[in-house]
């Protein structure tokens, strides 16, 4: 059996890689410690600048009641509107709320008022989510004072939200699956990358070329220890994920391990497929890492794809990691089964054949 | 095996190879007879080792015939794969295996049975005083021992025809004496020995010699009849007298 000397040489020599084995180590390490807590999206420190033109008792405790939340940071108060905008061109502050003249004495008579928030959009969710925060407060507050007045408050529609599966919207929990994946799809896609162009660089591949070896036995012993590698990484970061944060998938772990090995069978694929149809390592280093952000930025990983353009839409339909992160996020988050991911899981394979069969073929042994 | 072949185990027949409007071998025809040592010659860029790895079944050929060990090299390169041993210019044994693991790969590879690898490999270090060293990383070696290790692994599986190409590049005199003992005893044993070289001396331990100017055969006798037809004493003047008329440099 031939493999079985192919496989030796493959485990030996990524075991001898003086770079591959230590970011086997180092990834999973980063991906749960550090990764979790900068991938947020919860916006906090947003810093305001209050333009107090009246100056009351009510505008002040407006002011404290805005200083108190985890929010926001109150950087500053400036006597006038332009000043309070200038403040945001210097980047001092993000916000500025300007708490018009006669503030006190409308809303108690009239139980009304108008307040300006003028954000700084340049960066979107932090001006947009800032915005909408520093709205929720005063609005709070308004029918704060109302009561307190007892005055009549006008009947609101009051939203409740439920956020189910993830109830207390914690990003972390969100982004771990998310985080997982990235790992697989770089240790799984750029290692097999480079395996069969540095043969070529190096020249060994000419010495395997000119033996009986079939195209099949030397491929699937390529592949072999990526799947092995992939596998492992998956299960090490699950169990940090666990023990760090106490997370433990809410269905059937086999449906989760499916998936991975669907997974890890496509992108070590796509790897060798890229490497043999290159010539130096170089290459095969560009067109993957282009591949890479396609698959990435296209597979909802990062942003929903129901809200993609319907032409993206229809180009993620063609994207396996996206089926990938469609499984695992309905299997870990909310526990589905099998039936309802069948269609994703079904994608996926069809996509491991096609690439497998693809990375076999496109290995020549003669010019 | 073709019995209207019988002891040919090398034949081309205007076997040629472009790339592009680039012919590197262009219509050579010949044969080499079983057991043979057969000297490859031209200056560089003449077209030898595109010829040779049309004969290893690494290179399709453009046109013409070609067979080895009776096999086409056209549609029957897998089956030539199990009847040769190559050594490429390049060294291209794995220099993060250890020598004990690059033998036991190829071995493998080839289908030698497990239990003999162990044996016969064991008997090669020690012929090849490589013994002490079969825990040492390829890559530790020097190059005089990785070529002979090159040469014994591409031989390991007792193919019927070893391709050598530039086998002696590099080496010192000692070194290349060495391995000229070692290429002797595989022909003693019935290895028929297609040779590419550069060195002139090594022309004459050749059976017979072919020399290749600009992708064609120019010549193809014994050493002592191309001497005599060219008027020299040395296959060094030979050389000369052909290569000069070459139009591609290096």
């Amino acid at each position: 059996m031939i493999l079985k000397y192919l496989l030796e040489k493959e485990f030996k020599q990524f075991r001898r890689n003086p770079i591959f084995p230590r970011l086997m180590v180092a990834f999973p390490i980063l991906i749960i410690f550090v990764f979790p807590w900068v991938t947020t999206f919860e916006v906090q420190n947003i810093k305001v600048t209050v333009v107090d033109d009246d100056n009351s008792t009510l505008s002040h405790r407006l002011t404290h009641e805005i200083e108190n939340s985890r929010y926001f940071n109150l950087v500053g108060a400036e006597p006038s509107y332009q000043l309070g905008l200038a403040d945001v061109e210097k980047g001092t502050a993000d916000v500025v709320l300007d708490i018009p003249r006669d503030f006190e004495k409308n809303m108690i008579r009239r139980s009304g008022s108008n307040i300006q928030i003028s954000a700084n959009a340049v960066n979107g969710i932090k001006g947009n989510i800032g915005s909408s925060y520093l709205n929720a407060i005063v609005a709070q507050f308004a029918t704060k004072i109302a009561s307190e007045h007892g005055l009549k408050v006008q009947p609101a529609v009051n939203v409740i939200t439920q956020n189910r599966f993830n109830e207390y919207l914690d990003y972390k929990k969100f982004m771990i699956p998310a985080l997982i994946t990235m790992v697989l799809i770089l240790l799984c896609g750029f290692f097999p990358t480079l395996n069969i162009v540095s043969e070529k660089e190096i020249g060994t591949i000419e010495q395997i070329n000119v033996t009986p070896v079939g195209k099949a036995s030397f491929i699937i012993a390529k592949l072999i220890p990526y799947w092995a590698m992939g596998l492992i990484v998956f299960t090490v970061c699950f169990f940090l994920a666990w023990l760090t944060y106490g997370f433990a998938p809410q269905g059937n772990v086999l449906l989760i391990y499916l998936d991975a090995v669907l997974f890890i069978m496509f992108m070590s694929g796509f790897g060798l497929v890229v490497s043999n149809n290159s010539a130096t390592m170089q290459q095969a280093m560009f067109v993957m890492f282009f591949c890479i952000m396609v698959f990435i930025l296209m597979s909802g990983l990062f942003t929903p794809i129901h809200s993609m353009p319907q032409w993206a839409q229809d180009i993620a339909f063609f994207n396996p990691p996206r089926y990938y992160i469609e499984i695992m996020r309905s299997v870990f988050l909310k526990g589905s089964n099998f039936m309802e991911n069948w269609f994703s899981y079904m994608m996926l394979a069809i996509f491991d054949l096609l690439i497998n069969f693809w990375a076999i073929l496109s290995y020549r042994k003669q010019s | 095996m073709n019995d209207e072949m019988g002891n040919k185990v090398i034949i081309a027949e205007n076997l040629t190879k472009k790339f592009g409007n680039f012919t590197a071998v262009d219509h050579i025809t010949f044969e080499v007879e079983r057991g043979e040592i057969f000297g490859f010659l031209g200056a560089n860029g003449a077209g030898k080792t595109t010829a040779m790895r049309m004969f290893c079944g690494l290179s399709r050929p453009t046109e013409g015939k070609g067979s080895v060990g009776g096999f086409d090299v056209r549609t029957q390169a897998e089956q030539i794969k199990k009847n040769i041993g190559y050594m490429s210019q390049k060294f291209s044994l794995y220099e993060d295996l250890k020598v004990w693991e690059n033998i036991r790969l190829f071995a493998g590879i080839y289908g030698v049975k497990e239990g003999e690898i162990k044996s016969r490999s064991e008997e090669l270090l020690h012929r090849l005083g490589l013994y002490e060293e079969r825990d040492s990383f390829v890559k530790s070696l020097p190059l005089g021992w990785k070529q002979k290790l090159a040469f014994s692994v591409a031989i390991f599986h007792h193919p019927k025809i070893v391709f050598l190409d530039e086998p002696t590049g590099g080496v010192d005199p000692i070194a290349r004496r060495q391995f000229w003992e070692l290429i002797y005893e595989a022909a003693d044993q019935g290895i028929t020995i297609f040779v590419t070289t550069h060195y002139m001396d090594e022309a004459e331990y050749c059976n017979r010699v072919s020399i290749m100017v600009d992708g064609r055969i120019d010549a193809l006798d014994t050493p002592r009849n191309l001497k005599e037809q060219f008027g020299t004493t040395d296959m060094d003047g030979v050389f000369r007298a052909l290569a000069r008329k070459a139009k591609r440099g290096d």
